[in-house]
């Protein structure tokens, strides 16, 4: 089962350290932009590319910052940041799958969101699909996401962190208020 | 070695993601309208005991201080931070949730995802405007911490030691897990219940 938060806090804080200690802070949202270079480097394998100095550089704009470290990754997913990412999905697949799963009604709508919006499953996957893209479109504007900015950020008392967890949270807040009116259990 | 590490600490960090219910939308959001508010309180007392075990060991020698990753401020970690906080409360998700709520068989975390890979290739193809709009310019110079870690090579905000503000930073942010109430709304409604 879940648990509480005191358990559940000083077991996260614990991860968040470990990280730190071992390799670097926790960092997910970066990954959405990887994967979408792999892809479309597929597609078009002109994107990536290497200088005649063996440098790796992209021509779009984003890919190629940084001395194309995000163009370097793409080439090469099999780096700490990206098997992260893949780790930190079959950790939590064997969490859920040890606590037994969330039960199929709440994997198709979950509970707080039938309690406000009905059983639908389109409505939901459709707020779920533009909610996503506005949450990397604006992790990648703020240059990092809730692990990144928030979690590793504030624990390293950066000042990015704090404005980051500001400007998250004074959106958040208010259009959670909106949204869910009726409480639902948990 | 690196691989084995990002086995290790990825998976041990989305088990305990899935533990503490980041993954369960319905958490998120009763956490996000103030009515249940347990997973803020884990959220805060794992910053601060993060916190607490990094500073403490750097200065005991134990954490390699190079090992800090400190980024940029600029205006637009305000305005990105306010689209996310957006999405975050309509999808339910942020972006590792997201991955780990799918993980655990969730649908709509699928559709999450989905529409995260879009948003992400649509900022890859508007970075230039983004930039030109003077967004991504650093502010108060940019990669800084509150206090000045020794051997950090980032700049601090103030005069402070930036471990010793650290580590008390830490102790704040435990003090403010404990000291929130799990159910704000709840505690307000008990008295009028018991008369």
């Amino acid at each position: 089962m879940t648990w509480n938060w005191k358990t559940g806090g000083i077991a996260l804080g614990l991860a968040i350290f470990l990280a730190v200690l071992l390799v670097k802070p926790v960092g997910v949202s970066t990954q959405f932009v990887i994967l979408d270079a792999i892809v479309a480097d597929q597609l078009n394998p002109d994107l990536i590319t290497r200088t005649d100095e063996g440098a790796w550089t992209s021509t779009n704009a984003y890919l190629a910052k940084g001395n194309g470290k995000y163009a370097k990754h793409a080439a090469n997913p099999l780096n700490y940041s990206f098997v992260f990412v893949i780790a930190l999905m079959v950790g939590a697949g064997i969490s859920a799958w040890l606590r037994g799963g969330n039960g199929r009604e709440d994997n198709r709508v979950p509970a707080l969101w039938r309690a406000n919006f009905g059983d639908a499953a389109w409505k939901r996957n459709l707020a779920a699909f533009a909610g996503g893209f506005i949450v990397l479109y604006g992790a990648r504007l703020a240059g990092g996401c809730t692990s990144g900015h928030m979690m590793s950020g504030l624990m390293q008392t950066s000042l990015s962190g704090y404005i980051f967890t500001l400007g998250a949270f004074a959106a958040a807040i208010p259009v959670a208020l909106m949204m869910y009116r009726k409480d639902a259990e948990q | 070695m690196s691989i084995f590490l990002a086995l290790l600490i990825g998976g041990l960090f989305g088990f305990v993601l899935d533990r503490i219910g980041a993954t369960n939308p319905t958490v998120l959001g009763r956490m996000l309208a103030l009515v249940n508010l347990g997973l803020m309180k884990a959220i805060l007392l794992a910053i601060g005991l993060g916190s607490i075990l990094m500073f403490a060991g750097q200065m005991i020698g134990l954490v390699d201080v190079g090992h800090m990753s400190v980024k940029t401020a600029y205006i637009g970690v305000f305005v990105g931070g306010l689209l996310l906080g957006t999405g975050w409360a309509i999808g339910g998700y942020c972006p590792g949730t997201g991955l780990a709520g799918a993980a655990g068989g969730r649908r709509d975390a699928l559709y999450f995802i989905a529409g995260g890979l879009l948003g992400a290739a649509a900022y890859m193809v508007t970075y230039p405007s983004v930039k030109a709009m003077g967004l991504l310019e650093k502010i108060a110079g940019g990669k800084v911490t509150i206090g000045a870690v020794p051997g950090s090579g980032y700049d601090g905000l103030i005069g402070m030691r930036g471990d010793v503000l650290g580590i008390l930073l830490g102790l704040a942010f435990v003090a403010v897990a404990f000291a929130l109430p799990e159910n704000p709304r709840k505690r307000e409604a008990a008295p009028v219940a018991a008369e």
